[in-house]
């Protein structure tokens, strides 16, 4: 089984193919009858830029809870690879910035060190470092209310990766950004992924953003929501402004919205929400 | 975002933001100037009434005998209201002891709220006024029962907002907590008890009057039978000996003390909210 998976992989510019979580036959369905997930098989390596694509319903978010260990699957399970520590390794990125809205951007960013019991001034340096990577330096003392849209979301993500986790995960994170804010910050985030190279599980519904980020793109299918097909995206990073013009691009977006087409056809229409 | 973008406007004001501006100013002087001038306009109306009708003053006082006896009553009146205060306060303190506490303890599980918030709701729907004599009847201490009647007349309004505030956190923020292997101590010390703030100071501003109620009601009840010494018990006095300026003059500091503790109680809600609460926000934008 890990040997077909690999196979489907394509090969990847990440770290190597050493595996950190692997999704096993993983289902899970609702008291309510829905089936949200169905037979998901999913392997995710080290150092992966992984994109869930797919129509609202596939049950990408689902998929997100089940790996942060919020929900717990019906059937299957997660294998956790290597050494990471499940839960306290991951770093959730929320769709909208969810801060505590009576707290600064320095003590937000606190939040999961403070969680774990590190103090205000041992934190700091952390802290400080990770403002400044999210190129929000200046803004420590800002309240939430104080930010733009596109400046809650950074502050959103230095939260997420000031524990260094080993895996991030985000739940379309930029899809209530006006598309300036959207490219910037798509190019900010593969800026820090790059720069350290922890594993990314990103949902989201934009063909173009998951091509733009990721390595390997997991297109979804609706009702009962499963994979429908993987797309491998070879481009090389670091990816720039220039990489978003390029024929090789455009290329790539074209692939991936032919097959999310079909994934669509499949699951017989996505305009009912959730 | 507001501080930034100021320097871009140094145009001058075309007319309509001009008039704008003028409107503004208007209203906030009137906010203060126009109830002003209708209390004035009433006490003089309310004086030439008394005149024009030749009413005697043990039915409707002159106000100028009601400021007059406010004044060469001041000792017996500002005792008296001390009294009062000293309730007020104290029934206060434990509302908010016992309505944060309780609320504390219904966020603990839902089990428990389930189970004893309808007796909280009994406890506020009965008329403190008919529990009254049951209260006199099992509590001796003078100032333990005028206390106990004006903490269930105050804790509920705390008590509901509290538990209402404890549990309108954002559930991503409550997941995020999980995530991050917070304990329930740390989900209520960061999380709920902030995110309840709002709605506390709400239910804390309801209970300031709240309490005052229940203190010069309960000095009513108790008073009837002679033992307080509060302004409700001047009030009953100066009703027994047609002292009707001191009646009034009793009756106008109450609801000074009401409008004070008002006052108060926003001043403390706008203090603590004011950096990141809607609420208490200013029309920046």
């Amino acid at each position: 089984m890990l040997q077909e998976m690999r196979a489907t992989a394509g090969e990847a510019p990440g770290k190597g193919d050493k595996p950190l979580l692997m999704l096993r036959d993983v289902g899970k369905s609702f008291s309510n009858g829905v089936t949200a997930l169905r037979n998901v098989d999913l392997a995710i390596r080290e150092g992966d830029f992984l994109s869930l694509l797919g129509p609202s319903g596939c049950g990408k978010s689902t998929a997100l809870r089940l790996i942060a260990g919020l929900s717990t699957p019906t059937t299957g399970l997660l294998d956790w690879r290597g050494d990471a520590r499940g839960r306290s390794d991951i770093g959730f990125v929320f769709q909208e910035p969810t801060l505590l809205p009576w707290a600064s951007v320095f003590d937000n960013v606190w939040l999961p060190l403070r969680l774990r019991g590190v103090s205000r001034e041992k934190a700091a340096p952390a802290i400080r470092e990770m403002i400044q990577r999210v190129h929000l330096t200046g803004f420590e003392e800002a309240m939430p209310r104080e930010l733009s849209g596109g400046m809650k979301m950074r502050v959103s993500i230095a939260r997420g990766l000031v524990t260094k986790p080993r895996l991030l995960l985000m739940d379309e994170p930029f899809a209530a950004l006006d598309e300036i804010t959207r490219f910037r910050l798509n190019n900010d985030l593969l800026q820090l992924w790059e720069q350290e190279r922890f594993t990314v599980v990103f949902v989201t519904h934009s063909v173009f953003e998951s091509v733009f980020l990721s390595n390997r793109i997991v297109v979804m299918a609706a009702r009962p929501g499963r994979v429908f097909r993987e797309i491998a995206v070879d481009a090389p990073y670091p990816r720039d402004d220039a990489f978003r013009t390029s024929p090789e691009y455009a290329a790539l977006c074209r692939e991936a919205s032919g097959v999310l087409g079909e994934a669509i056809t499949l699951g017989g229409g996505s305009d009912d929400g959730h | 975002m507001t501080a930034i973008d100021r320097e871009a406007a140094a145009l001058p004001l075309d007319a309509e933001e001009a008039r704008r501006v003028r409107a503004a100013r208007l209203e906030r002087v009137g906010r203060w100037v126009l109830p002003l001038a209708i209390m004035v306009l009433a006490i003089w109306l309310w004086d030439r009434i008394c005149v024009w009708n030749e009413i005697p003053q043990y039915i409707l006082p002159r106000p100028g005998v009601v400021a007059a006896t406010l004044y060469n009553d001041a000792g017996l009146l500002f005792g008296s209201l001390l009294v009062t205060l000293r309730i007020t306060f104290l029934g206060l303190a434990l509302a908010v002891l016992g309505g944060v506490g309780l609320a504390v303890l219904f966020a603990q599980s839902k089990w428990v709220e389930m189970s004893f918030f309808p007796f909280a709701v009994i406890l506020q729907v009965t008329p403190i006024v008919a529990v009254f004599p049951l209260i006199n009847i099992y509590v001796d201490n003078q100032t333990a029962k005028l206390l106990l009647c004006a903490w269930i007349v105050a804790f509920f309004p705390i008590l509901s907002n509290t538990t209402l505030g404890l549990n309108s956190v954002d559930r991503n923020l409550i997941d995020l907590f999980k995530l991050n292997g917070a304990t329930k101590w740390q989900q209520l010390w960061h999380l709920r008890l902030p995110a309840a703030m709002p709605y506390f100071l709400g239910g804390l501003k309801i209970a300031g009057g709240l309490s005052l109620i229940g203190a010069v009601v309960a000095e009513f009840v108790a008073g009837s039978s002679g033992q307080s010494s509060g302004l409700a018990s001047r009030i009953i006095e100066a009703g027994y000996r047609l002292n009707a300026p001191r009646l009034f003059a009793a009756l106008i500091l109450i609801s000074f003390t009401g409008i004070v503790i008002f006052l108060v109680m926003s001043l403390i809600s706008h203090l603590a909210l004011r950096r990141w609460h809607e609420s208490a926000l200013g029309q920046e934008r």
